[in-house]
């Protein structure tokens, strides 16, 4: 029982990983129906600034801020330098430029911080650990957690939030009210960006941080947006966390580690086969 | 991710030009052929190898192209039948007398009855759910070839050996250029059944179905048959290439056989032109050369150059290299007022 | 009275098929100008032209007195245009409330915007009652409502309406009517009006213009206009 509690608890505190990138990955749907395949490899590159700042002597949450902020405006970069040209594309066009960008940002962080497997801080210490789960997992749900509580206030609360709802919603009628849509997404890149960098840095220490560190991550993230059901980023976080879960409980009681990544895959897709909305989706209804 | 009827180029087009115009084509085809043919005998063995990847690439990205170009399915997939091609050559050689040019029909169809079965659940699925679907068989396929239980198939980790053969008849060909041939040979039938299959009514039937499923559906068109049969073909033709890579890289193993491979594929199709026969020729051309060409042009960050590759390409060709062309040519022309 | 909005020789294409040539139409201060006409004549075009919405333009646009054909939708909003599309433009998944926030999104005021929500409350009641609900859930009128309360909380000094009475019942569609009638008394909001329904837009209306395939092919007081019987007899059934 004690073992199970463990498996449950510690999925738990990986799903909060997962449930970041799914919430980066639905607010850029939401707002472009594209998926940013390059999420992963953009944390990743926030999360190596974190590392040379560290390593440079700035103090962890600095470069946390820091490696935060750089996720926010290289969101916002890419988005206005490079995705803003591809609006009128074809989808899978798009599909290729994200692939492309993935290539980009793994090739340059390899070339600059070198393809070593290195390790990453924890800020949290020993102490809080218990007997279910260690101290850096306790850490890593309380910061996924904030971190999605504070972008629910955003979203629900402020002025630009609702600004950034209403221009992924209907973008036309957006202009008619002033919004000034393509700095909304533009928004919306950068501020999953930043929760990318946060997914990144807080799974680092656990998984150790090199260019490819975030690929079986996007993969979770992706399987977490869709099993929430792809318009719902609260979904997605769900969706996360469960994913976490079967992901762990798989590994452990009913395939090893080498498959446990298939595993929790198929069970999505029987989800998915089961109920293609997700569990918390709904189905978008089109006029023949 | 709907894909949209204006996304491709490729769709049925009739022609109204003379004998003249449509003898230009038959003329430019058959110098092609012959230059392919001419090939083997003036390039050196390291370019001839590369020149056969293209052909069988172009029969892989052919087997894409069918699927997600014309029929609207998307595949980040199709690595898992490239691997179950190679593989299924790898063990008839192995294990029983079957001689080698007939082990690449039974992998096309081995990955036909699997495609069709993979392609009856995927019928719920649109998409992102099926492109997830499909990416999750990539990402499945080399961890399955690595498992324990199969390895006393697949030989594990480690891989199997391919035999070896020689060129049939005594012709005086070298092993790599009979290869050659052999795959050529298999090209040009696999893709003059493309094209008439993609011309014909079954062509129509599938194109409809991407573009307009529930107006297909009211004609009476069996939506589930088609694009369950779609799908199994389409991984036919992915089989065959794999089939044949097998043959020429003497050697599969799990590893060859990463996400990277589907991946590729998918860029590919895409950058030759997604509806598109010829397409699968240009995607082949690209993903077997840019690749050295990126490595040339910087060894440190190789993958930045070929990802900024794919970047420019579909800035300046969004529907691929096989529909630049009649772009070009749209942008030219005077735009016609219209009343 | 003066011009408020002006369209000289405006030309507007969607793509390559042109759908207005050569339009000429002024909306006078204060006043309310109808634009009639069957469909496909180019009415909701000409709106989205205004705006600059998808639409290539020839010609030009003045609003008072400025040449805006080039600006930017959001831009253009900011100096006082509104406009409320064909199918409402609501955003059907926030709440009333939030879609009323948003017409008032380019505003710095905030003690008039609280203002201006009673204000809306006050014209249109239904809406007070259903402020936490989502928009979508909205009958067809309210929805028409809420559109047209969101536009007012832009304080706009010209409100384009595309439609306003289409797929609504008669008794709602008079309320409406009467309320942008009160709109334009009391707040001084100059309209202008696309409608299929002729006898409410010549009731409603003080000048009015007639479309006929991206042609004027007539305009005049609304009383003369309603008066001429070719009019009558193509528009009014009588």
């Amino acid at each position: 029982m004690e073992a199970f509690l463990h498996q449950f608890l510690s999925g738990l505190a990986n799903g909060g990983i997962y449930a970041s990138i799914g919430l980066a990955l639905v607010m850029i749907y939401q707002a472009t129906h594209h998926i940013n395949f390059a999420q992963g490899e953009q944390g990743m590159f926030s999360a190596y600034v974190a590392l040379v700042l560290v390593q440079a002597g700035f103090p962890y949450w600095a470069a946390f801020l820091l490696a935060l902020t750089f996720g926010f405006v290289t969101g916002v970069l890419i988005e206005r330098v490079i995705i803003r040209r591809f609006e009128q594309a074809p989808v899978l066009s798009v599909v290729v430029v994200f692939l492309g960008l993935l290539f980009i940002i793994n090739s340059l962080a390899g070339w600059l911080f070198t393809y070593n497997v290195q390790a990453f801080p924890s800020p949290f210490p020993a102490g809080l650990g218990s007997r279910f789960l260690s101290a850096h997992e306790i850490g890593m749900i309380g910061v996924t957690l904030v971190t999605l509580l504070l972008i629910y206030l955003f979203f629900r609360f402020t002025p630009l939030g609702l600004a950034m709802r209403a221009a992924a919603q209907n973008p036309d009628a957006s202009r008619l009210v002033g919004i000034r849509v393509g700095w909304m997404l533009a928004l919306g890149w950068g501020l999953a960006g930043a929760v990318g960098a946060i997914a990144a840095i807080m799974a680092a220490p656990i998984v150790y941080i090199e260019p490819n560190m975030m690929a079986g991550i996007l993969l979770y993230g992706f399987a977490a947006a869709l099993l929430g059901g792809i318009n719902n980023p609260w979904g997605a976080a769900a969706g996360g966390f469960i994913v976490g879960v079967i992901e762990n409980l798989a590994g452990a009681y009913v395939v090893g580690t080498e498959l446990k990544l298939s595993v929790a895959l198929v069970i999505i897709i029987v989800v998915l086969v089961t109920r293609p909305a997700g569990l918390f989706g709904y189905t978008i209804m089109t006029r023949v | 991710m709907a894909l949209a009827h204006g996304d491709m180029p490729g769709t049925l087009r009739a022609t109204s030009a003379g004998a003249g115009a449509r003898l230009l084509p038959i003329v430019a085809l058959a110098a092609l052929l012959v230059l392919a043919c001419l090939v083997p005998f003036v390039v050196s063995s390291y370019r001839l190898l590369q020149l056969t990847s293209v052909v069988i690439y172009a029969i892989a990205l052919l087997g894409l192209n069918i699927l997600t170009g014309y029929n609207g399915q998307i595949s980040l997939g199709h690595g898992a039948f490239f691997a179950i091609g190679a593989y299924t050559t790898a063990i008839l050689l192995e294990r029983t007398g079957i001689p080698y040019w007939a082990t690449i029909p039974i992998a096309g169809a081995i990955c036909l009855a699997v495609g069709f079965l993979f392609g009856l659940p995927a019928l719920r699925l649109e998409g992102h759910y099926l492109a997830l679907s499909t990416f999750a068989l990539a990402v499945a396929t080399p961890q399955l070839l690595k498992f324990r239980l199969l390895e006393h198939w697949t030989g594990g980790v480690q891989g199997t050996y391919v035999p070896g053969f020689k060129a049939p008849f005594g012709l005086p060909l070298a092993w790599d250029q009979w290869l050659y041939f052999l795959s050529l040979a298999f090209a040009i039938v696999l893709f003059v059944l493309a094209r008439n299959l993609l011309r014909g009514n079954t062509g129509t039937a599938i194109i409809a179905i991407r573009d307009h499923p529930i107006a297909a559906a009211s004609m009476g068109i069996n939506i589930s048959l088609y694009k369950s049969l779609t799908f199994g073909v389409s991984a036919m033709y992915t089989g065959i290439a794999g089939a044949l890579s097998g043959l020429v890289a003497q050697f599969v193993s799990p590893d060859s056989f990463s996400i990277f491979v589907s991946l590729g594929f998918l860029v590919g199709s895409v950058i030759g032109g997604v509806a598109s026969i010829s397409g699968a020729v240009f995607g082949a051309f690209f993903i077997e050369f840019i690749p050295n060409f990126a490595d040339q042009i910087s060894k440190a960050a190789t993958w930045a150059v070929y990802g900024s590759f794919l970047i420019a390409f579909m800035y300046l060709m969004p529907t691929g290299v096989a529909g630049f062309p009649a772009r070009i040519w749209k942008r030219l022309r005077p735009s016609r007022a219209v009343g | 009275m003066t011009a408020l909005l002006e369209l000289r020789e405006l030309g507007v294409a969607y793509g390559q098929i042109p759908v207005i040539h050569k339009l000429d139409l002024v909306v006078e201060q204060g006043g309310i100008t109808a634009l009639l006409g069957a469909n496909g004549a180019g009415k909701t075009t000409l709106l989205r032209a205004i705006c600059n919405m998808k639409v290539r333009n020839s010609g030009a646009i003045l609003f008072e007195g400025r040449r805006i054909e080039t600006w930017q939708t959001e831009d253009i909003v900011r100096l006082g245009i509104a406009h409320v599309p064909d199918g409402r433009g609501t955003f059907v998944h926030l709440t009333v409330e939030e879609n009323l926030t948003l017409g008032a999104y380019t505003r710095r005021d905030r003690a008039m915007v609280a203002q201006d929500f009673e204000r809306a409350y006050t014209y249109f009641p239904r809406l007070r009652e259903r402020a936490q609900q989502q928009a979508g859930t909205l009958s067809g009128g309210e929805q028409q409502m809420l559109a047209i309360a969101r536009a007012l909380m832009l304080r706009p000094k010209l409100l384009l309406l595309d439609e306003p009475s289409f797929g609504l019942a008669p008794l709602v569609v008079q309320e409406i009517f009467h309320i942008l009638r009160r709109i334009n008394e009391e707040e001084n909001v100059s309209m202008l009006l696309v409608e299929q329904n002729a006898t409410l837009a010549l009731a409603l209306a003080t000048h009015v213009y007639l479309l006929e395939t991206g042609r004027v092919v007539m305009d005049g007081p609304a009383s003369i206009v309603s008066d001429n019987a070719a009019v009558r007899r193509a528009y009014l059934g009588y």
